[in-house]
């Protein structure tokens, strides 16, 4: 799916990381990018962080998806 | 924002696109290649706001549907063959020429549904011999590409998105310009994109974002420009991802590929560099046997390419439905037919 989702990251630990879908939380692979800390804003594709993004822009796409998906598909696709 | 009339920005990206579309006069015809963005373009009802001498239609933005029937086929057999496969979920329930692989699974194949290469990996742990079928454009390589590194076999038909745009382009001269995908952007960048002749706009995924490229778009057709406008810079940098741009050189080489509808296309395919994990090498014998595809009837090819909508195939919505798809296009949650069930009356 070309979809991919912004989410938040709670905590790193090595190449993976918890990130937050606004309230449920997942384990993304984080290998794609460098030096990703807690606090950063990711996009994810399929599991795996592909971008980093600004918050507000990360909170911004967030909405539209929920408005264009319905709920928030939270499987990493 | 359920409406675009919400949406300020959006409202006036709509005005700018009314004046510009006068000022050209003339017709023409924008492609999107995203499922992405043809399900914001349907959502919104996009193409009904438009002026209507401005024409957007929908190219292959769904790799499930450009993979082309034989590679299903062999993808199938594989499975059919008591080989333990995984595959993204839109892979699933695509008709070969003789079942499926959600058949396949019925009648008890290892067949494994996965979410993520992640979950391949793990699987891959419990299941010798897995392969992983790898489908997607330059957005799903990369991940592909790691489990190349951790060493789990792949059957790829992973495909490059910009050489198939100049593909489209100098078969279809109705093509005015592209409004080229978000997330395979991401990854890209947008200099791969320079190679296509025409002008060429990079949207995100809201209305106002894919308003913006389009309206930027048709100043670009306006003013003779051919360049390539990054409309979706929150999530796309002119260099791209250059640590996934690594690993999808270090897992593959690109060569050419089949592409359901466009044909062959030099240089548009992510081929497997470890022969010993190359479920095409390793198989060989196998898939020798896998006969060429029959004709179905089923008019996919043309509506990938935007030559007809959805609703010209003689099978879309009669023989044809999401419940019992005849091809990929129905299939795909990106695919044009489904996206057009999913909106269209």
């Amino acid at each position: 799916m070309c979809y991919a989702i912004p989410a938040v990251v709670i905590k790193v630990d090595g190449q993976e990381a918890t990130v937050d879908y606004g309230g449920v939380r997942k384990k993304v692979n984080v290998s794609l990018i460098k030096g990703v800390r807690d606090g950063d804003y990711l996009l994810v594709h399929a599991g795996f962080a592909i971008e980093r993004m600004a918050k507000d822009e990360a909170l911004k796409s967030l909405n539209a998806i929920q408005d264009i998906v319905g709920e928030v598909e939270l499987d990493g696709k | 924002m359920p409406f675009i009339a919400d949406d300020a920005l959006a409202v006036q990206h709509l005005e700018r696109i009314r004046e510009t579309a006068g000022e050209i006069g003339r017709d023409v015809t924008v492609m999107e290649v995203c499922g992405g963005h043809t399900n914001v373009i349907m959502r919104y009802g996009i193409r009904q706001l438009l002026p209507s001498n401005v024409k957007l239609i929908s190219g292959p933005g769904c790799p499930v549907c450009v993979s082309s029937q034989h590679d299903i086929d062999c993808m199938i057999r594989l499975a059919q063959e008591g080989v333990p496969v995984a595959t993204y979920g839109d892979m699933m329930r695509v008709p070969g020429s003789d079942g499926s692989l959600e058949g396949v699974k019925a009648a008890g194949g290892r067949v494994f549904e996965v979410y993520s290469a992640t979950e391949a990996l793990a699987l891959a742990g419990e299941q010798r011999d897995l392969v992983f079928f790898g489908v997607g454009f330059e957005t799903t390589a990369p991940m592909t590409s790691y489990l190349l590194e951790k060493g789990v076999s792949v059957y790829s038909v992973h495909k490059l998105v910009p050489p198939a745009l100049a593909t489209l382009v100098s078969s279809n001269s109705r093509i005015d310009g592209f409004i080229d995908p978000g997330h395979v952007s991401t990854i890209i960048g947008t200099r791969p994109y320079e190679i296509i002749p025409v002008p060429q706009a990079i949207a995100g995924f809201t209305a106002e974002r894919v308003l913006r490229a389009l309206r930027i778009l048709l100043e670009m057709i306006r003013d003779g420009k051919k360049t390539v406008v990054n409309c979706y810079p929150e999530a796309v940098k002119e260099e791209g991802n250059p640590e996934a741009q690594k690993l999808l050189r270090k897992h593959f080489r690109v060569c050419d590929s089949d592409w359901r509808g466009l044909g062959r296309i030099p240089q548009s395919g992510f081929e497997v560099r470890d022969a010993s994990l190359d479920a095409k090498v390793r198989y060989a014998d196998v898939l020798e046997g896998v006969p060429k595809a029959k004709s179905t009837g089923c008019r996919c090819a043309e509506v990938l390419m935007g030559e007809i909508e959805p609703r010209e195939c003689p099978f879309y919505k009669r023989s044809c439905t999401p419940e019992h798809p005849r091809g990929a296009c129905m299939v795909s949650a990106e695919g044009s037919c489904a996206i057009s069930v999913r909106y269209v009356r």
